[in-house]
């Protein structure tokens, strides 16, 4: 079986201009939701209490909520998830109480509905830890993106491509978080995981696409680098849409079958999956040619290596 | 013609055998167990294991193991009503001897325990159990020191005669304190003062300024000497945090510092989080102090103040104030041991101090005979407050007196506090121990996770990872047909390859850890991938199908390495930076792209060799 049974020859390069239009109108709708309504963040960044309770019976939100609010608790945020049994609960932090204060009066408050309620999960964090992880995520995505950009400097012997790499990989979680700003789905620290991860496979499609542009300039400097780059992704093209196939299959499963802990991360790493492929076929090697790469840039240095001295 | 070269192929059969004897100890699950200590901590010996089984067999319960793991005696049951039953017989019968903590042990053959194989511990959010992360108040840690060094001062200075306006800690070039500073009078001998100080502020810089009225010393800690004080402050703290740990009874707890101020404490299996907190959170210390034995407590109270020199306390464990005097003896964080014990008169606390408390506790013995002393605990926590619609974050401290007693003989570092009652005297022992912790600490993040829901994160795990792995299994076999079940089994062989690597490593597995097998299984395909679409291009040239077979992995293989890389500093990056389960995450991650190189290179290499190699001829590849 194959997607494409013959070699494609899409224009990429001469139609970049809409490409560029479609990316410049998502990320500015991304950003203006992320700017104006921001992300739902949960307590791993706001601090505050999250507890996840289970009832005998299907359980009453508006109860709940009444109940939790007569119980001196402010703005408790309460809903279904999992099923109409489990209840999921989120308030601010009160510092005023330890957890061990809150969860006696969540249970006093809950046991009053249902006798036999048992509260699953109850997670407490002070606003210290949450401040202090969104500024450690902002570092991590910083210095994943140096530290890519540099690989690929060194690699492909071009600034040109590694801008084209970096610019087209921002677009991504740019997109992701745009995503989570519009759907307000619970922004947690496993959706910034999902975010790196996604970042770390986005330049893998890219880097595909470079491998083979470095490729065919050592065989055709002649030719011209537009030639060359739709070549390139053309003839990759059939690995980058199987590659993201199969693990978007994966990626389904998880977000499906994987429970409600895991949904924030497989939507942010599907929707990420998503939006690495278009970049790394339609934008990261049109910038690269924008900013002028030509064979030049590239010339192989790289001798290739004798067969033995594969692995 | 297609070759691969002998050693290659024994390295990819060992590196699998091995894997598989690694990862082998995960398939057979876990029972319900018990784990029965001692609680002088030494070795469960065997005859002491078998008494103890029999013990329970006696009871009617049904014991389907035991065996002894690190000195500790494991006893597993078929069911967890045998379990909760023996923990109960256990703790009644030998109440002495044994601590006790319900666990899992792994249902693991003999065999592969005596070789030390072990399945991947489970991550709290897929076994239940409680987190907490505490911060370690290192300034405090700071001060104290300073505080030291200032009370040495004071007295050197005395005792040379050398006239002292005022010894405070000051901050020099620095928020918080991190200095001494003498205040002389103009009158006084600024050399003597020196030379007085040279031995009680040893180690400090010292340096002299003269001032408008007199002159000053002051002696500055280097950034080194704090950073020491520091982790010597956490180092305490996370060694009373585990001795807490252990007396709470949980299986395989992990007490482990995480950052430069803060402890992370996981205790599996434990549910009731008040109970944890009431003796992990007593975070105290401990003054030992003179009792103002000149002065009317009564009447310092009703006039709200003490006298010169004295300090009110009217909150105490015998119901009336006291007035202590300011000079402390000795702190907490110089008390090694506090245990019950027997004296001529009934029960006795004894104490242990360390050398310098002792060399103090000598002096002020000596000198106060017959006077009274008392021990003062002092107890920190945190509170916030609303002021001014601002959140402020304040610390509170309880101080209470819980002891106080005639001085009888003249001692130093070992002594006995004696007069109480049996359960005064456990009390007391108990309150001076859990007094040792110095350093303030207090919760800041707190984690509970029950064990149902633990038991379905992993029942969801597992059925994504198996619907996830056999979609693309599937995917494969239909795309590539015969290259495609290879990739397939290259695929299994990673996941073998990650678990044994896990297991080796004693990671423990979290829900991400399971998502991020996941995904390299995901991703692990895409080396397949690049590889089969190279050969395919080849193919479509017109060149041989072992020709191919070798084109494809030459020029597949830069690409592989470039884009490995890649996701290889995003994965790294999330290792340094992350905590909790998000490492467990990166750690799959990198683990993953690691393995999945090796197999997918060198594996599917090796297969396709011995299918398709030597001097066959093939008309065509089923790719």
């Amino acid at each position: 079986m194959e997607f494409f049974s013959h070699q494609t020859s899409y224009p990429f390069m001469a139609t970049r201009k809409v490409w560029y239009t479609l990316s410049a109108v998502l990320m500015i709708v991304s950003l203006a939701s992320f700017f104006t309504r921001g992300v739902n963040l949960t307590i791993d960044f706001t601090g505050g209490v999250s507890a996840e309770v289970r009832f005998t019976h299907a359980a009453n939100v508006d109860e709940v909520r009444t109940r939790l609010a007569g119980a001196g608790f402010h703005e408790p945020q309460v809903q279904n998830f999992g099923s109409s049994r489990d209840i999921a609960i989120r308030m601010p932090p009160d510092p005023k109480q330890t957890a061990t204060e809150i969860r006696a009066r969540l249970e006093a408050a809950l046991t009053g509905i249902d006798a036999a309620a048992q509260v699953a999960q109850l997670d407490v964090v002070g606003p210290q830890v949450g401040s202090e992880l969104r500024v450690s995520a902002m570092w991590a995505l910083f210095f994943t993106l140096v530290l890519i950009f540099l690989y690929i400097a060194f690699r492909f012997h071009t600034w040109r491509l590694s801008s084209g790499a970096i610019l087209a990989v921002l677009h991504d979680p740019i997109l992701v978080l745009g995503f989570f700003s519009i759907t307000q789905m619970p922004f947690d620290l496993a959706v910034v995981a999902a975010i790196l991860a996604v970042i770390g496979y986005s330049l893998n499609d890219t880097v595909v696409v470079f491998d083979r542009i470095r490729e065919r300039f050592e065989g055709n400097r002649r030719s011209p680098p537009d030639v060359v780059l739709d070549q390139s992704i053309n003839q990759t093209l059939s690995r980058t849409i199987m590659t993201k196939v199969v693990t978007s299959i994966v990626v389904v499963a998880l977000l499906f079958l994987g429970g409600p802990v895991l949904k924030g991360f497989s939507a942010a790493l599907l929707i990420g999956i998503i939006a690495g492929t278009y970049s790394s076929i339609y934008i990261s090697s049109a910038i690269a040619l924008d900013f002028g790469l030509t064979a030049e840039h590239v010339f192989p240095t790289v001798k290739k290596a004798a067969f033995d001295h594969l692995p | 013609m297609l070759e691969y070269a002998r050693w290659k192929y024994l390295l990819v059969a060992a590196v699998l055998l091995l894997a598989m004897l690694f990862a082998l100890p995960n398939v057979f699950g876990e029972d319900p167990a018990l784990q029965v200590e001692r609680k002088d901590h030494n070795p469960v010996t065997l005859e002491a294991s078998r008494a103890v089984e029999s013990f329970l067999t006696q009871r009617h319960i049904r014991v389907d193991r035991s065996y002894i793991d690190g000195g500790r005696l494991m006893v597993r049951f078929a069911n967890v009503p045998d379990q909760l039953a023996a923990r109960d017989a256990v703790n009644e019968q030998y109440a002495d001897i044994y601590r006790t903590a319900l666990s899992f042990a792994p249902r693991t053959p003999e065999l592969l325990r005596t070789l030390g194989l072990r399945p991947m511990p489970l991550g709290l959010d897929l076994r239940g159990g409680l987190y907490l992360l505490y911060q370690v108040d290192v300034g405090a840690a700071v001060s104290q020191a300073l505080e030291g060094y200032a009370q040495d001062a004071r007295r050197a200075l005395a005792g040379a005669n050398v006239a002292v306006k005022d010894v405070t800690t000051v901050a020099v070039g620095s928020e918080r304190p991190n200095a001494v500073r003498v205040v002389l009078p103009p009158e006084a001998d600024v050399n003597a003062a020196r030379s007085a100080l040279t031995q009680p502020l040893a180690g400090l810089t010292v340096a002299t300024e003269s001032l408008a009225s007199g002159s000053a010393l002051t002696g500055v800690l280097t950034p080194a000497q704090i950073r020491e004080r520091q982790d010597y402050a956490i180092q305490q703290n996370i060694t009373t945090l585990r001795n807490r740990v252990n007396e709470l009874g949980v299986s395989e707890p992990i007490v482990q510092r995480q950052g430069v101020d803060r402890i992370n404490v996981q205790l599996p299996g434990v549910q009731n989080s008040a109970e944890v907190k009431d003796i992990l959170g007593r975070v105290a210390t401990l003054e030992f102090r003179l009792e103002d034995m000149q002065n009317n407590a009564y009447e310092a109270q009703q006039l709200g103040r003490a006298p010169l020199g004295s300090k009110l306390y009217t909150h105490t464990r015998f119901g009336r104030p006291v007035l202590l005097k300011r000079e402390v003896i000795a702190t907490g964080d110089q008390l090694t041991n506090a245990t019950t014990g027997q004296s001529q008169e009934g029960p006795a606390v004894n104490i242990k101090l360390d050398a310098r408390a002792g060399e103090s506790m000598l002096k002020t013995t000596r000198a106060n005979l017959n006077k009274r002393m008392a021990v003062v605990l002092i107890e920190k926590r945190r509170e916030v407050s609303e002021v001014g619609g601002r959140k402020v974050n304040r610390e509170v401290t309880d101080e209470e007196v819980i002891n106080d007693a005639t001085i009888r003989g003249i001692f130093s570092n070992n002594f006995q506090i004696t007069g109480l009652a049996a359960g005064e005297a456990r009390e007391l022992a108990l309150l001076l121990r859990s007094g040792s912790l110095a350093i303030p600490l207090y919760p800041i993040e707190e984690r509970a996770v029950g064990p149902s829901l633990g038991r379905d994160n992993i029942d969801k795990g597992v059925t994504a990872l198996i619907v996830g792995m056999a979609g693309v299994f599937l995917f494969m076999a239909i795309y590539y047909r015969t290259f495609g079940l290879v990739a397939d089994l290259v695929l299994l062989a990673n996941v073998v390859l990650l678990t044994a690597l896990l297991s080796m490593m004693r990671a423990s597995l979290s829900l991400p850890g399971i998502a991020g097998i996941i995904l390299t299984v995901g991703m692990a395909v895409d080396a397949n991938v690049l590889i089969y679409e190279r050969i395919r291009e080849e193919i479509r040239k017109g060149v041989s199908p072992q020709a191919a077979i070798r084109a494809g992995f030459e020029k597949a293989f830069s690409a592989i390495a470039d884009s490995n890389i890649t996701t290889l500093i995003a994965g790294l990056v999330l290792w340094v930076f992350g905590t909790g389960p998000i490492r467990g995450f990166a750690v799959v991650l990198t683990l993953g792209i690691a393995t999945s190189m090796f197999t997918s290179l060198m594996g599917s290499r090796a297969l396709l060799t011995l299918m398709y190699g030597g001097r066959r001829k093939i008309a065509r590849l089923s790719i």
